[in-house]
């Protein structure tokens, strides 16, 4: 699904991506550990489209097609869905009108009509009762006084609503309580399925235990360093990064 | 195009054209330029009218004569040449008009092109509709219904015809003839505008719209609104002004009075197009307008504004609150492109005991353009308990314009409560990404965040309008992406 190949990054000048590979078939979870300015964030901004970055070397491919030139609304229209890891505020917009006019939007893009209201509201119910979601806080503005928790719910559902090809988790579990991780995780495992793929971005196994990875990948410096199952991510966080950039040096 | 740089989003603003930029050709009666006594008395004498009203546009003119432009507004432009304008412009049309066949055909087209086609408008249930083109109303809707329930609705020449008691003791009242340099240039050279009377205790059962544009190169648009809600009434008014592209200035000055007495009710909305001229600033609007309401007792007056059109702006719907519990409120969405130029605001003047005045305010501007907002929140010294509320929103797209506050606050009663709050915000790269990534174009992307920001004001628009204005505030915000 995702193929990228020998991706050379940087943002003002600076490089942060030093030449990273990273191939994701469907069907897959894959995560991405690596310690704090590793450049994994950077990472998922450029899959998604985002401009400030510039794309000094290297492909990257989705379902074979070359999405470097797409413009972010682009790269949306043919699933990449990207949950951040800081949601950005749009006061007086609504979650539902947002989530709709969204949906609506990527429906042009294929050409289709508008969604007729009642299957969106069916839709938001079924998500919203998928994540645990109360009716009143879809009417709240968009991630305005927002909790941290309650911020990356809201992006979990609305990956629920855009059912994305390949969807992008940029630390999803960071804020959230226990509970909301389970419910979240729960979440993202019911929309897994053999066509789509996750890339999960995280620090912590406890994710992890939810959502079980089928490769974990460690970024370090701007280069994926390191490859393992599911055991990596135990190995991490039992040992940290130390032998990681260890074994790097000899 | 796979970049989207500040550089390209001010470009894309900058490009827009405006969507009514066309010109209808319709055979019309104009007077030659200048203004003097003689051509005060001949667009009396034109419209028929009786003495008083001649001796009254005669005193306006002599006031005017004297007075000074205002030059403290936060607008920098080339002074109207006042002796160059034509102060008066009727298309040609039979005197009476018995049915929608009698109108111009190339009017009705022109009406059409608007999308307000009469016929529409006429199917659209609850919509009465006095249009005014070129200063004079050439078709009056719905009057039959109104008439029923005693709701007087028909153009201000009319009214003076039929209804000179009521006009002759209202008209001024609020708007006094010498109340500012436009107010006085309006008193004396009004060519025509609306008159509504709403008798006691009636609820008017339909919003009353009208629809103003200027027409004839060249003239200056006065138009002249009068609105009374008698003891107990109610009624919603709205107004929306579109107009065709013109290349030399074109003022406009309008005067509204709105006299709303013991426990009325009157909420007056405008959508407000004006052609802002074109990208490089050339061509455009003036609009100097004086807009005032008069509360008695328990009364209400709602101004509800969404401004998006003309090269100036000038304007500041004003509420007196002159009786005890009298409430004024002003929501106001002002939008300014390329070099575009507003002051707007309002003045709230609490007179009565337990007032009350709630002011919300949202600048928005792009391009070169700069917006300011201005309010004066006075309480006097008999008004005990007076409360107000203001809240002022800028929201800045692009590096180039300008958000400007003006608040002025006087208190004269140590009961006051005075609350002011103003922000200043600019559209994000991040907000785009964000809309960008769940696969909204920027162009949507902006026309989501602006009405977000404006949505308080919009809550405020009957149905009807809200949809147009959503509309309208796209329409000045984009252009076509790629
Ligand atoms: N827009 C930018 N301008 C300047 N530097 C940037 C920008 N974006 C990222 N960087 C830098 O690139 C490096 C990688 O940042 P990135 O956010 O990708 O790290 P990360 O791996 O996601 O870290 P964390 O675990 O803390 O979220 C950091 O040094 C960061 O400061
Ligand atoms: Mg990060």
């Amino acid at each position: 699904m995702l193929k990228i190949e020998n991706l050379k990054a940087s943002v003002d000048n600076k490089s942060i991506l030093k030449g990273l590979n990273l191939e994701v078939n469907a069907g897959e979870v894959h995560a991405i550990m690596g310690p704090n300015g590793a450049g994994k964030s950077t990472l998922a901004n450029i899959i998604a489209g985002k401009e400030e970055y510039e794309v000094d070397h290297g492909t990257i491919e989705l379902n074979g097609e070359d999405i470097s030139e797409l413009a972010p609304e682009e790269r949306a229209h043919i699933g990449v869905f990207l949950s951040f890891q800081y949601p950005v505020e749009i006061p007086g917009v609504s979650v539902t009108n947002f989530i709709k006019t969204a949906i609506n939007e990527n429906r042009k893009a294929k050409g289709l009509e508008e969604m007729p209201a009642k299957n969106m509201l069916k839709m938001i119910r079924e998500k919203s009762e998928l994540l645990e979601i109360d009716r009143k806080f879809l009417s709240r503005s968009l991630n305005e006084g927002f909790s941290g928790g309650e911020k990356k719910r809201n992006e979990i559902f609305q990956m629920a609503m855009l059912e994305p090809k390949l969807a992008i988790l940029d630390e999803t579990d960071s804020g959230l309580d226990i509970d909301a991780l389970r419910i979240v995780a729960n979440g993202v495992n019911k929309l897994k399925s053999k066509d789509n793929a996750v890339i999960v971005i995280t620090h912590y196994q406890r994710l992890l235990d939810y959502i079980v990875p089928d490769f974990v990948h460690v970024l370090h410096d701007g280069k994926i360093v390191k490859t393992g199952d599911a055991s990596l991510a135990l190995e991490l966080e039992a040992k940290g990064y130390d032998w990681i950039k260890e074994e790097m040096i000899s | 195009m796979s970049k989207y740089t500040e550089d390209d989003l001010r470009e894309e603003l900058e490009t827009k054209e405006y969507e009514y930029g066309f010109y209808t050709d319709i055979e019309s009666e104009t007077f030659a330029k200048g203004l003097n006594e003689d051509v005060v008395r001949a667009i009396s004498k034109k419209k028929n009218e009786p003495k008083w009203m001649t001796d009254w546009r005669l005193e306006a003119f002599r006031v005017w004569s004297k007075m000074e432009e205002p030059e403290w507004a936060n607008v920098s432009y080339k002074k109207p040449e006042f002796q160059e304008i034509a102060y008066y412009s009727a298309p040609k049309q039979k005197p009476k008009l018995n049915s929608i066949d009698e109108v111009d055909p190339d009017l009705l087209a022109t009406f059409e092109k608007l999308g307000i086609s009469l016929e529409e408008q006429k199917r659209l249930a609850n919509v009465a509709v006095d249009i005014v083109i070129d200063s004079v109303s050439v078709a009056t809707t719905f009057k039959k219904t109104l008439g029923e329930k005693g709701i007087i609705f028909m153009p201000i020449s009319e009214a003076i015809q039929e209804h000179p008691e009521l006009v002759k003791k209202y008209l001024g009242t609020v708007v006094p003839t010498s109340d500012n340099f436009y107010a006085a240039l309006n008193s004396a050279v009004f060519s025509d505008g609306s008159f509504c009377y709403i008798p006691k205790g009636v609820r008017c059962p339909m919003e009353l719209s009208t629809y103003f544009r200027i027409n004839e190169g060249g003239t200056g648009q006065f138009e002249r609104t009068l609105v009374v809600a008698d003891k107990g009434s109610f009624v919603s008014y709205l107004e929306g002004c579109t107009a065709p592209s013109r290349d030399e200035n074109q003022l406009h000055a309008a005067v509204v009075e709105l006299i709303a007495l013991d426990d009325a009710e009157i909420k007056y909305s405008t959508v407000q197009n004006w052609y802002p001229g074109n990208s490089e600033g050339k061509g455009g609007v003036y609009n100097f307008v004086t807009k005032r309401g008069l509360c008695e007792t328990n009364a209400k007056i709602s101004w509800t504004q969404v401004e998006t059109g003309s090269a100036i702006t000038w304007k500041y719907p004003s509420c007196i609150l002159k009786g005890n519990n009298s409430v004024g409120e002003f929501y106001s969405i002002a939008v300014t492109n390329n070099y575009q130029q507003a002051d707007t605001g309002t003045k709230m003047i609490h007179l009565g005991k337990n007032t009350k005045s709630t002011i919300i305010s949202k600048g928005i501007s792009a391009g070169k353009s700069q917006n300011s907002y201005r309010g004066l929140v006075q309480i006097n010294s008999r008004a005990e308990n007076a409360r107000n509320f203001s809240q002022c929103d800028s929201l800045l797209m692009g590096n180039k314009c300008g958000a400007h506050t003006f608040p002025y606050i006087e208190v004269k009663n140590k009961t006051a409560q005075v609350e002011h709050e103003a922000t200043t915000s600019k559209i994000g790269e991040e907000q785009l990404f964000y809309c960008n990534q769940r696969g909204i174009d920027t162009e949507k992307a902006i026309a989501l965040i602006v009405n977000g920001f404006s949505k308080e004001v919009l809550n405020k628009l009957p149905m009807e309008f809200a949809v147009e204005a959503q509309k309208l505030l796209e329409i000045s915000l984009e252009g076509s992406v790629g």
